[in-house]
C-alpha cells in the first residue's frame, strides 16, 4: 500500500517535471522571428491569398462484420483459402484468412454456410472430386477447431468442373486450387 | 464437336491380312486383330436388295436396302481393319441374293471379301434382313444369317451384321451393336451444364437423357442390364445415382451422409462398387443391389477411388494416393493383398480392367499432358496409346479391342470423344452433338 502511493507520486513528480522541460524549450525570440516573416510574406503578395475552409468527408461507418451476407463475408476476411498441388494441407495465409472467417461467423452467430472444395485442371474427374473434398473438409476442420459448430458448416466438392479462372498455367491453376466459404447450405 | 467422323487416320498398321492359297473349299480369308504392317482388308458392301418395293414408315425397301449396307461399311471401316470399296466402282450388282455372285467382277475391282443381302417385309410388318458374306478369291459363302425386327430398327440390324462379318473374319467378338453412355457438355466452362446423354457407338440414335439443370457426371453402364449409374448433384447432393433405360426410373444409391462417386457395377450387375468420403477421405465401399448391404473395402487416409473389377470379379483395380502420389493398385475384392501396380514416370489414374481381362486401361498424368495406355494387370508391359493435350477417362469396347476417352484440345479447349486401337493406331473422333466427356461403352446388346 505504502509502496503503491509512493509509485504515483514518484510518476506525477516525474510528469511535472517533463512538462517544465518542455515549456522551456520554447524559445519567445524564435515565435516572433516566425511571425515576422509570416507578415513579410503577406505584403509581398499582390493578390489576396485564397483561404478555403479544410475540406472533411464525412462518411458512414458500418459494422467491422457487416450483414451476414457474402460480399460482407467477403469484405471482412475473403471467402477463399488457396492449396498447393495435389495438396490438401493449409498455408499460413490459409489460416490467417480462416481465422477472419471464423470472426466472422462467430458475429453472425444464425449464419449456416458451405465450404466447396475445388481442384485445378491438372487432375482426373474422380481424383479431383476426392482432393475438393479434402480441401473442403480441412477448410471446414480449422474452422470447427477455432470455435465454429460443425453442424453450422455443410462440404461439398466440385473437384475440377467449376473453375473460378479459365485457361492454364500456374497462375491460372493457383487461383482453382481453393475451398470456398459460401453463406448459405449447400442442400436444397 | 459438332462435325462428324473425321479423324486423323494414321498409317495403319494394325493388321495382317492373310488369304489362304487353298482351294475353294477351304475358305481361309483372315484378319488378324494383333498383328502389324499391311493394308484393311478390302470388302465391298453393295446395298442390299429389296425383295419386293414396298414402303414402311422407316422408308421404302429400296432405302432401307442401301441405309444398311452403308452403316456395315461404315462400321467395318471406322475399325481400322476394313476397306469398303466405293460402291462407284461395282462392275456388276447381283440382281438376287438367292444366286451366286459373279466373283469374277469383284475380282477385278480387287476386292477380297463381298457381302451381299436383301431385305422384305413381311406380312405382320417386320423388317426381315439377311446376307452372306464371300471369300472372293475362293469362291466361298463364309457365313450367313437372317435377322427380324421393327422397321425402324434397321440400324440396329445392320451393327449386328457388321459385328457377324468382324467376327467371321477376325475371330474376335464385335462391338457394333453397343451403346456409348456419356456427358454432353455446353455453355460457359466457368459454369459447365452438363447432360447425361446416350447414343449409338457410331453416334447415331442420339438422346439426351436429362435436362441440364444438375450437374452430372461419370456414368458407367450395367453389364447385363439397361442400367447405368452415375454421378448427379441433385439438390446439390453429390451422390451415385442407378438410372433404369427401360423405365426411365433413377434413383439415389443408398443412404450416404456425405458425397459417393466414382460408381462401377461388378461384372455380374449386382453390386456397385464406389467412393465414400468420410470428414474429407474417400475410401471404397461396395453396395448389394439386391439386399442394399454395405461392405468397405479400404481404410486408409490416403485417397482412394475409380474402383474397377476385374470380369472374374475377384480383384479390383483402383486409383490411390497413399503413396504420396496419385498411383494404381489391385486389391482383392475383398479389400485384402492391396499391391501397387504402376511404377513409370507420372501419376497413373482412372484405372478400368478390360472385359477380357488381360489388360487394365488408364490416364497417365506427365509431361503436362494426360495420355491414355494400358498394362498388365500385374503392371509390366506398358505401353501408352495416345499424345494428345489431355486425353482422359478410357471405356473399353465390350470385345475388349477399342478404347474411348475424352480428349481436352489445349488450342480450342473443346472436349470431345475419341476412339483408339489397342495397337494405338486408328485413332478417331467420334460424332457428337455437342462437346463431350466421360464416355461409357455398354456390353454388346441383348438379342
Amino acid at each position: 500500500m505504502i509502496a503503491k502511493t509512493f509509485g504515483l507520486q514518484a510518476l506525477t513528480v516525474a510528469s511535472a517535471a517533463l512538462f517544465l522541460a518542455a515549456c522551456a524549450s520554447t524559445n519567445p525570440a524564435d515565435d516572433e522571428a516566425t511571425a515576422r516573416a509570416a507578415a513579410d510574406a503577406a505584403e509581398q503578395a499582390t493578390q489576396p491569398q485564397a483561404v478555403p475552409a479544410p475540406v472533411v468527408e464525412e462518411e458512414q461507418i458500418t459494422d467491422p462484420f457487416g450483414d451476414a451476407t457474402q460480399s460482407s463475408l467477403e469484405n471482412y476476411a475473403g471467402d477463399r483459402v488457396f492449396f498447393a498441388f495435389d495438396s490438401s494441407e493449409l498455408s499460413p495465409t490459409a489460416r490467417q484468412t480462416l481465422q477472419r472467417q471464423a470472426e466472422w461467423l462467430q458475429k453472425h452467430r444464425s449464419v449456416k454456410a458451405t465450404v466447396e472444395g475445388h481442384a485445378d485442371e491438372r487432375g482426373t474427374r474422380e481424383y479431383n472430386l476426392a482432393l475438393g473434398e479434402r480441401r473442403a473438409a480441412a477448410a471446414k476442420n480449422y474452422l470447427v477447431a477455432l470455435g465454429i459448430a460443425p453442424d453450422r458448416l455443410d462440404t461439398i466438392s466440385y473437384g475440377k468442373e467449376r473453375p473460378a479462372v479459365l485457361g492454364s498455367g500456374e497462375n491460372v491453376w493457383r487461383q482453382n486450387r481453393r475451398a470456398v466459404l459460401t453463406v448459405g447450405r449447400s442442400g436444397a | 464437336m459438332k462435325h462428324g467422323l473425321v479423324a486423323m487416320f494414321r498409317g495403319l498398321l494394325g493388321l495382317v491380312v492373310f488369304l489362304g492359297l487353298i482351294g475353294p473349299a477351304l475358305a481361309n480369308l483372315k484378319v488378324d486383330v494383333n498383328r502389324g504392317t499391311v493394308d484393311p482388308l478390302p470388302i465391298a458392301v453393295p446395298d442390299f436388295i429389296p425383295r419386293r418395293a414396298l414402303a414402311t414408315p422407316a422408308g421404302s425397301m429400296q432405302e432401307i436396302g442401301a441405309n444398311v449396307a452403308a452403316v456395315i461399311a461404315a462400321d467395318l471401316r471406322r475399325s481400322g481393319l476394313f476397306r469398303p470399296l466405293d460402291p462407284a466402282a461395282f462392275i456388276s450388282e447381283p440382281q438376287s441374293a438367292d444366286v451366286r455372285p459373279r466373283f469374277a467382277n469383284w475380282r477385278a475391282i480387287a476386292s477380297q471379301a463381298l457381302v451381299t443381302g436383301q431385305v422384305d417385309q413381311r406380312s405382320d410388318g417386320l423388317l426381315v434382313a439377311e446376307f452372306r458374306l464371300w471369300d472372293v478369291l475362293a469362291e466361298a459363302q463364309l457365313t450367313g444369317l437372317r435377322y427380324t425386327a421393327q422397321p425402324g430398327d434397321w440400324r440396329r440390324i445392320a451393327h449386328k451384321i457388321a459385328d457377324a462379318i468382324y467376327e467371321r473374319l477376325t475371330g474376335e467378338a464385335g462391338y457394333f451393336d453397343s451403346r456409348v453412355v456419356y456427358i454432353a457438355e455446353s455453355g460457359n466452362k466457368l459454369n459447365r451444364r452438363k447432360r447425361l446423354a446416350i447414343m449409338d457407338q457410331d453416334g447415331h440414335n442420339h438422346m439426351f437423357l436429362t435436362n441440364g439443370d444438375d450437374l452430372v457426371l461419370t456414368p458407367r453402364f450395367s453389364p447385363n442390364r439397361q442400367e447405368i449409374t452415375y454421378l448427379a448433384y441433385y439438390n446439390n447432393q453429390p451422390r451415385v445415382y442407378l438410372y433404369n433405360l427401360d423405365t426411365g426410373k433413377h434413383e439415389v444409391l443408398g443412404d450416404f451422409p456425405n458425397m459417393t462417386f466414382a460408381p462401377r457395377f461388378s461384372p455380374d450387375g449386382n453390386r456397385v462398387i464406389l467412393s465414400l468420403a468420410e470428414n474429407g477421405n474417400s475410401d471404397i465401399y461396395e453396395m448389394d443391389l439386391r439386399t442394399r448391404g454395405v461392405r468397405r473395402l479400404t481404410t486408409h487416409p490416403g485417397i482412394d477411388t475409380s474402383p474397377s473389377y476385374s470380369p472374374d470379379g475377384s480383384h479390383i483395380v483402383f486409383n490411390s494416393s497413399r503413396g504420396g502420389s496419385q498411383q494404381i493398385y489391385v486389391m482383392r475384392s475383398d479389400g485384402s493383398q492391396v499391391e501397387r501396380i504402376s511404377f513409370g514416370n507420372g501419376r497413373y489414374a482412372t484405372p478400368v480392367w478390360s472385359p477380357r481381362g488381360d489388360l487394365i486401361a488408364f490416364t497417365k498424368i506427365g509431361d503436362s499432358k494426360f495420355r491414355i495406355g494400358v498394362m498388365r494387370p500385374d503392371g509390366s508391359g506398358e505401353r501408352v496409346l495416345t499424345n494428345s493435350y489431355q486425353d482422359e477417362g478410357p471405356t473399353w469396347s465390350p470385345n475388349g479391342r477399342v478404347l474411348m476417352f475424352f480428349r481436352l484440345s489445349q488450342e480450342s479447349g473443346e472436349t470431345t470423344l475419341w476412339s483408339v486401337d489397342l495397337t494405338g493406331y486408328n485413332e478417331r473422333q467420334v460424332p457428337t452433338p455437342l462437346e463431350a466427356s466421360d464416355p461409357a461403352w455398354s456390353p454388346i446388346l441383348d438379342k
